[in-house]
């Protein structure tokens, strides 16, 4: 029961549908009480799965999952007291919105006055005071996710879990909601296990991120260090705009590494997931730490580039250029007061720090 | 604003005119595409429904064939003695319908007003020719009855072309001359008893009014065991996997492409008390040779039968809805704490009224028209409306009363209808 003990722990828990194919492998995890920890990962990776075998709706093939140090594989879902926010909310239709908010306390026969409190307070915390009477279908979309989050939060459960909770909604409501979870995650201070498969989301909301690919967790680590420490190349690829570049190790000393592209190039990096000299990798390089024209000398790597198209976006310029034999590398350049005007066709000096550069795996 | 808006005007014209005008070609296009089949089910349903529902109310037999009897009729006011005039007219229709040999249509018209007046027409009918007058006494001559009003005001009855005497005989109730009613002869009548255990009464009931009691009870019976029977089958369909519900469904479906002869004949051998069922419980020990139950030709042979036969009618729309409600609804109501019971109680069960209500209505209104089924296995006590309306269609050749309780059928139908779009409301309903 103390603090400092995770509030869900996965230990090698595996999952398969079918009997054949391992939709989750050996997944482990701790969340932390009071967290805001996202699973993100592309669609068909194994999120949901994971979700329900927490929640108590599918049953973990291998492994256990412990909640606040009770195993409960052999709990029913209807006695783990988690909330849940589900996808298409899962509104009652025949319940008005404040039966609907009622039912989790009914259920654990509060008195009446108790529930009209809770349920004014739940409904209060989303701005939606005056909607009790409604049903669900009397609302629009933001609305209903609104009360559904209320609802799995009206009875005080310790951890909630969202699956796509923010999927049917548009671009602006889905923005101004992130917002809204998360302030109301912080004033609550509950455990919120979120999924998602869309990373500005998780960028925008979460304490910790676990990147998911094909049933494995490819990284867990806070948002700022996902985006600029990625450990393997898919999760490079999947967070933010990514430039790969593929080469052979070619030195390798102190953490740094040179590779030698397919055209000839030397390019330092920082040696992040390679071992041994002669081993292929795949150089990960963000395009806002790409310079255009450095100081000469200031930085140590330096190549020449042509331009094959601009784009102009407001904030920042994206220049697609030929380099290093490749011609989808790209470059985001700054709309700023002084910075390098570039024209198509032109050749130009490009570089970064090798800090910047991070050799991944193959 | 609004002004504006309605006066737009285009090359004279105002919007709302060409609107309709282009409206006015597809509907036209639509119309012509159904045309064949609405003239289909004009010819083949909705004129012979009509034309059957009035004769209900139209019976020319009588003063087409007795002219001049009714004329006189139509004057008499039921109380006096029937004088002279009146028996000179009736000598004549006599001799004019013994001519046309329509005598016997006639008599069979009369004597359904009242029993045992045949044979006092034909045999009078025959003599009827040599008889003088003064006519009174000649004709009481020949028949002795002819000095009863009652046979008089039987006459008078059938001679109205137009009436609803045979609405009210379906209802048992009986046309007196004058145009009043009274209630079917207490002979024809009999104790029923009708509710449940200690809330049961005893009333006395026709014999038609105990017919449609019957069909109510046994369609709702039929449409309860349905429900009972079907709701767990179309929850396993709808929630299974896909392979094994469509298997399921075929079983399901699988006696929806029998024929109704063959099933409901099937039944009788599962049923007979040398049949199946029975032999197996002998066997078993449930029961010994002598003490074999009757499970057919009566009431319970209609009520199983029946259910096997309708519950398809109950599953399909409740499976349809069923598959409509996602399985986050009971997960979210279990994360929320509810049990398993709580969940299908509260959550489930509520969403699937739109499916009960489209089955019940469906069952219930099929099965109140039931005919084959009960013809073949109902015996005595398991006969319905239908059995009794087609007795009158072809045994008895009473078409007049046959459209009467045709019709009161029809209105108890639609006056459920109407009642479950009071409480449960028509759009409330789904099939699918
Ligand atoms: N109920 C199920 N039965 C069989 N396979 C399933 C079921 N649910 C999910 N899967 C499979 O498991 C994999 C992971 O699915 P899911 O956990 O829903 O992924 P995500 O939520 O990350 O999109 C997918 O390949 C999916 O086809
Ligand atoms: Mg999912």
């Amino acid at each position: 029961m103390s603090a400092s003990t995770p509030l869900v722990r996965f230990e090698n828990v595996q999952k398969s549908y079918d009997g054949e194919v391992l939709v989750v492998k050996d997944f482990n995890l701790d969340v932390e009480r009071g967290e805001f920890l996202t699973m993100l990962g592309p669609s068909g990776s194994g999120k949901t799965t994971c979700l329900m075998m927490l929640a108590g709706f599918e049953p973990a093939t291998h492994g256990e999952i412990y909640l606040d140090n009770q195993p409960i594989n052999n709990v029913p879902p209807h006695k783990r007291g988690i909330g849940m926010v589900f996808q298409n909310y899962a509104l009652f239709p025949h319940m008005t919105v404040a039966e609907n908010l009622a039912f989790p306390l009914e259920v654990r026969r509060m008195s009446r006055s108790d529930r009209e409190a809770r349920v004014n307070r739940a409904l209060d915390m989303v701005q939606l005071g005056e909607f009790g009477a409604r049903r669900p279908a009397q609302l629009s979309g933001g609305q209903q996710q609104r009360v559904a989050v209320a609802r799995a939060l009206v009875f005080d459960p310790e951890l909630v879990l969202m699956d796509e909770p923010l999927g049917a909604l548009d671009k602006n409501l889905r923005e101004q909601m992130q917002y809204e979870i998360k302030h109301i995650h912080e004033n609550l201070g509950v455990t919120v296990v979120y999924v998602t498969h869309d990373q500005s989301e998780a960028l925008t909301m979460s304490n910790r991120i676990a990147v998911f690919n094909d049933g494995v967790v490819q990284q867990l680590a806070a948002p700022d260090v996902l985006y600029e420490k990625p450990e393997n190349a898919f999760v490079a690829q999947f967070i933010g705009e990514n430039n790969k570049l593929r080469g052979d190790v070619t030195a390798l000393e102190d953490g740094r590494c040179v590779v030698s592209t397919a055209s000839g190039h030397q390019v330092q990096a920082i040696a992040v997931n390679v071992s041994q000299v002669g081993q292929p990798t795949t150089l990960s390089l963000r395009p806002e730490r790409v310079l255009i024209a450095p100081q000469p000398g200031s930085i140590d790597n330096e190549f020449e580039a042509t331009v094959l198209e601009l784009i102009y976006l407001g904030d920042h310029i994206r220049a697609r250029v030929a380099l290093l034999g490749r011609e989808d590398f790209i470059i985001k350049v700054p709309n700023s007061a002084d910075h390098v005007a570039i024209r198509k066709g032109d050749t130009v000096i490009v570089g970064w720090q090798s800090d910047d550069c991070r050799a991944l795996d193959a | 604003m609004t002004t504006a808006e309605t006066n737009i005007e285009y090359e004279g014209e105002s919007l709302k005119k060409r609107l309709d005008k282009a409206m006015f070609a597809s509907r036209r296009r639509a119309f012509l595409l159904v045309l064949p089949l609405l003239l289909f089910v004009l010819v083949t349903f909705v004129a012979p429904v009509l034309y059957f529902l009035f004769q209900g109310f139209y019976d020319p037999t009588f003063s087409r064939i007795m002219p001049q009897t009714s004329a006189q009729l139509a004057e008499w006011d039921t109380v006096s003695e029937p004088d002279e005039a009146m028996y000179a007219a009736l000598v004549a229709d006599l001799v004019d319908a013994r001519k046309a040999k329509t005598i016997g249509k006639v008599a069979t018209r009369v004597n359904r007003e009242k029993a045992g007046t045949r044979s006092v027409f034909t045999s009078s009918a025959r003599k009827a020719a040599k008889l003088e007058a003064p006519f009174k006494e000649a004709l009481i001559d020949v028949k002795k009855e002819w000095a009863d009003p009652a046979i008089w005001e039987a006459m008078k009855t059938a001679s109205n072309t137009w009436t609803l005497g045979y609405y009210a005989n379906a209802l048992d109730y009986r046309q007196n001359a004058d145009g009043s009613y009274r209630r079917q002869d207490a002979s024809r009548r009999v104790d029923t008893e009708v509710g449940f255990g200690d809330w049961s009464f005893t009333v006395n009931l026709g014999i038609h009014q105990l017919l449609f009691l019957r069909t109510l009870q046994i369609s709702l019976m039929v449409t309860v065991f349905c429900l009972l029977l079907g709701y767990p089958i179309a929850y396993l369909l709808a929630t299974l996997p896909l392979r094994t519900s469509n298997l399921l469904m075929i079983l399901v479906l699988l006696p929806f492409w029998t024929s109704i002869l063959v099933r409901t004949t099937s039944w009788i051998a599962m049923l007979q008390s040398q049949g199946v069922v029975n032999d197996l419980l002998v066997f078993f020990g449930v029961t010994n040779d002598d003490g074999r139950f009757s499970l057919i030709y009566n009431k319970l042979g209609t009520l199983i039968a029946m259910t096997h036969i309708l519950l398809p009618f109950m599953v399909l729309p409740l499976f349809s809805v069923m598959k409509g409600i996602p399985p986050s609804y009971v997960r979210a109501a279990k994360s929320l704490g509810a049990t398993n019971w709580t969940a299908f109680w509260r959550v489930y069960a509520p969403q699937t009224i739109p499916g009960i209500g489209a089955g019940a209505i469906l069952v219930f209104i099929v099965a109140i028209g039931y005919y084959i089924t009960p013809a073949l296995v109902g015996g005595q006590d398991g006969q319905m409306i239908s059995n009794f309306i087609d007795f009158h269609m072809r045994k008895s050749l009473n078409w007049n009363l046959a459209a009467g309780l045709g019709g009161v059928l029809l209105v108890i139908v639609m006056f459920l209808y109407w009642l479950y779009d009071r409480i449960v409301g028509i759009d409330n309903m789904k099939m699918g």
